[in-house]
């Protein structure tokens, strides 16, 4: 049956793979064909995701991304690949006013520089092929809407939105294409980092108050963005913000 | 720290509030200026001044600023 988002014979990277969205990328990819190489902190955690793959091929490249060592050696590792996914991210919460270097430099890090240095460093090595897909998960926050006391994480998210719209240009010569997708909420493991701040009853609130659709969003509702990302079903989009959010930006 | 002290440093996160209106049975979360941006402050504040880490149910779990300062306290 003819289906133009098949991801069969296409090799994608996946960071963040560990948990959360990219847990949730990385199995539904390998659903539709692809073959994974999947990256995150801890082995232990990567080797759960790795025994949720369907098919075979797949392989485990332990690195974070916010060491550069260890970006080289993901770099230098990886097979070939047709797609990668940023995913890596972690949140953080403060006011603007107790903004310091550690936590701004920390987030930017993780979240901004990492991926764009990944990304810079499979191009040089020429890892990532011609016609390739380079997906970042990025955030509705910073893209197009903030909230008190996320102010650094919208910092880091927006500045991606500016790195795919420039990177998509250049690399349309080679027809690579370079979006990124903008979820609303998705809970998983990244809430627990963010102080423990928020009550069950406010995340109850959050979640369904908010979200003409009803309801906050699964991993698998993204990695659906993603799977339409990576496959040639999207082969003519390229430096998009693909918002991902239960309508929650309507209201 | 010390409570007056502490009490400083919470008025200190307010912008509107008169400081002579913080006392330690002040029912902090009843003031106006009380929301999401004061309540990250004190978060922010607490984490930067006393190096303890509170969280929203500190704020469920107490009434006056007495008794969150015990709470940190306890920390």
């Amino acid at each position: 049956m003819f289906n133009p988002f098949s991801l069969k014979d296409k090799t994608i990277l996946v960071t963040g793979a560990s948990s959360g969205i990219g847990r949730g990328i990385a199995i539904e990819c390998s659903k539709m064909g692809a073959k994974l190489v999947i990256t995150g902190r801890s082995l232990e955690r990567l080797n759960e995701t790795f025994s949720a793959l369907e098919g075979n091929g797949h392989v485990i490249i332990q690195a974070d991304i916010s060491i550069q060592e260890d970006i080289e050696r993901l770099v230098s590792e990886s097979p070939l690949l047709n797609g990668c996914v940023n995913n890596a991210g972690i949140p953080k919460i403060s006011t603007v006013g107790f903004i310091n270097r550690d936590s701004i430099e920390e987030i930017l890090n993780i979240n901004t520089i990492g991926p764009i240095l990944l990304t810079s460093l499979l191009l040089k090595k020429r890892k990532l092929q011609k016609q390739s897909s380079i997906v970042f998960i990025s955030s509705i926050s910073g893209v197009v809407v903030s909230n008190t006391g996320e102010t650094q994480y919208s910092t880091s998210k927006g500045a991606i939105s500016g790195f795919v719209k420039g990177a998509a240009l250049e690399l349309a010569r080679q027809k690579t294409r370079v979006n990124s997708i903008c979820p609303a909420l998705v809970p998983t493991e990244i809430l627990e980092l963010s102080n423990s701040f928020f009550s069950e009853e406010q995340l109850k609130d959050k979640m369904y108050e908010k979200y003409p659709l009803g309801r906050v969003g699964t991993p698998e509702d993204i990695a659906n963005g993603a799977i339409y990302l990576l496959s040639d079903a999207s082969s003519w989009v390229t430096g998009i913000n693909l918002v991902i959010d239960g309508g929650f930006t309507l209201a | 720290m010390n409570l007056n002290e502490f009490i400083e440093l919470f008025s200190g996160q307010f912008d509107k509030t008169p400081a002579d209106q913080f006392k330690p049975n002040t029912l902090y979360k009843e003031l106006d200026e009380w929301d999401s941006l004061t309540s990250l402050s004190i978060i922010a504040v607490v984490d930067e001044e006393l190096e303890k880490r509170i969280v929203g149910a500190d704020f469920r779990n107490s009434n006056t600023i007495e008794e969150l300062f015990e709470l940190i306290q306890s920390k």
